[in-house]
């Protein structure tokens, strides 16, 4: 009889001291405000910074002369799984060589379909394409998520070719 | 008194949990057949997050069906990606570089990792603890840098191409990994004192959701969810792939077969994934990250079955093959359906409010279950 209340009260007083052992590690962190590493986003916008290899979206890459290094050869498209890369391509007279050769016209982009695999950054012959750091995609309207890549009266570099 | 209770007449009524239920972690659906909050069916309804992974990969090269695999058991994606790049590098006949199996074998372990860290915060939050969940995702931060870092993405990672990786480890990639086990080895006693040790958690699930180890292997219950019931089915340890059979580590088994046992193996594995990393991290032999495949893989003729350990169990990857450039049928054995598959049994004759502490021990990804 005895022992079945020393019984009942040592549980009692177990049952509390787990609670209380789970309760000391809250009070530590309530104590060392330091070790806290929740960042404060959007505050810190300025100063975040995505890692190199970070894959936020394709970007064509155009140096200052508004020239880039797609020479239209589709490889990104075939690579593609979902198809939200299309590229329209057209012909263009070659000042060199006077003779028609392919250029694009447009380079869609349909932001919508990405998975960001990586795929047509790895098929790219020319390294045109890249992932850009840029992580904030949300947008009001579906339409803004299809982008045409290379900017208005750009053109492919000198020298590369397919 | 008693006699009026002999003559009240009880009924079985039907109730529906999920598709929309914080607990169910996705869009499961349990239709349960109750008496009083006594549970006596449980009949799970699947097919609200089926997106057809399994054809879409028909239409996909070889290169492109990996990355689905991502969406699958999005918790363990790197080392679904692995399974089937060992399934195509096997019909290729292909020779993997080395240092190729080790950073496999890390990602795969750091994967797992962070995979339980979530576990283990979500199993809290279940029964009402949100502190575990906060703690769980601080230490999961510090993975999920570490693949941003070296893989590009935190979550759908996508690293894995056949025949190798997609890029070399990032040059800040060991010395992160380092540091982490370093954290991590101080913070997972405070795991044990959060939540192991704490009355309520154990109350709520010691003798709780009894899974005999007879059930378990004819349900094909694998992962930390068989070895609870004391099914060695580790297939890490049974059938050795990547650089497995070069490190030292403990089969974690568990006899008891009740949820507390299943949390138990889980936490247990942290230990052993921390020791093989360990192991691995300053032994990556030098060498290419990625043996030359060519722009078009052709599978030869045939039939090619890969099984992995992923950090719910074993996933099985058949591929057969037509000589064309895609895949003639895939089939993906999931962990998750299997081990959904055991929850009637486990539930049978429980309480309605343990269905959520054992769903939690089972540690369900629902897109892994509907592919």
């Amino acid at each position: 009889m005895i022992k079945a209340i020393i019984n009942y009260f040592k549980e009692i007083f177990t049952a509390c001291r787990t609670l209380i052992t789970g309760m000391k590690v809250t009070g530590y962190y309530f104590f060392h405000p330091k070790e806290i590493i929740t960042q404060q986003y959007p505050e810190n916008r300025a100063t975040l910074q995505m890692f190199d290899r970070f894959r936020g979206e394709v970007v064509l890459l155009h140096d200052e002369n508004n020239e880039h290094k797609c020479t239209g050869c589709s490889a990104c498209e075939i690579a593609c799984p979902n198809g939200s890369i299309e590229i329209i391509s057209k012909k263009e007279i070659d000042p060199e060589t006077s003779k028609p050769k392919k250029a694009i016209d447009k380079f869609v982009y349909h932001l919508s379909m990405c998975t960001f695999c990586n795929l047509c950054i790895l098929a790219c012959p020319t390294d045109a394409i890249k992932m850009s750091k840029s992580f904030e995609h949300s947008v009001y309207d579906r339409s803004k998520l299809t982008k045409v890549l290379n900017k208005p009266g750009s053109k492919i570099m000198a020298g590369i070719k397919e | 008194m008693e006699d009026l209770l002999n003559k009240a007449e009880t009924q079985e009524y039907f109730i529906n949990m999920g598709p929309q239920h914080p607990s169910t972690h996705g869009v499961l659906r349990l239709m349960l057949t109750l008496d009083g909050e006594i549970i006596k069916k449980v009949e799970p309804h699947l097919g609200y997050i089926h997106r057809s992974i399994e054809k879409m990969s028909e239409k996909d090269s070889y290169y492109q069906m990996v990355h689905l695999t991502d969406r699958m058991d999005y918790l363990s994606c790197h080392i679904n990606n692995e399974a089937v790049c060992l399934a195509i590098e096997k019909g290729l006949q292909l020779e993997i570089p080395d240092r190729v199996k080790y950073i496999r074998t890390i990602i795969s372990e750091l994967t797992r990792l962070s995979s339980h860290q979530l576990w283990w915060g979500v199993m809290g939050m279940d029964l009402g603890a949100i502190t575990t969940f906060l703690y769980g995702f601080r230490d999961r931060e510090m993975i999920t840098d570490i693949f941003e870092e070296t893989c590009g993405a935190r979550l759908t990672m996508n690293y894995n191409v056949p025949g190798g990786l997609m890029f070399d480890i990032h040059p800040n990639f060991q010395k992160r990994t380092k540091d982490f086990i370093k954290h991590f080895k101080k913070k997972l006693p405070e795991y044990d004192e959060l939540l192991s040790g704490n009355i309520i958690f154990t109350e709520r699930t010691k003798d709780i959701g009894y899974l005999s180890k007879e059930d378990a292997i004819s349900y094909g219950v694998t992962g930390p969810s068989g070895r609870g019931s004391g099914f060695a089915c580790d297939v890490r340890k049974r059938i050795p792939y990547s650089a497995y059979d070069k490190v030292e580590f403990k089969e974690i088994i568990y006899t008891e077969g009740d949820s507390f046992a299943r949390y138990k193996v889980r936490m247990d594995e942290m230990k052993e994934s921390l020791y093989i990393i360990e192991q691995l991290i300053d032994n990556i032999p030098e060498g290419d990250f990625k043996a030359k495949t060519k722009a078009v893989i052709k599978l030869p003729d045939g039939e090619y079955y890969q099984r992995v350990e992923t950090a719910r169990g074993e996933l099985g990857v058949y591929i057969i093959s037509d000589n064309k450039k895609n895949p003639y049928r895939v089939k993906y054995r999931s962990p998750g359906f299997s081990n959904l598959s055991a929850l009637d049994t486990m539930a049978r004759g429980g309480k309605i409010a343990d269905l959520v502490a054992m769903m939690s021990t089972l540690d369900l990804v629902i897109p892994d279950i509907d592919r």
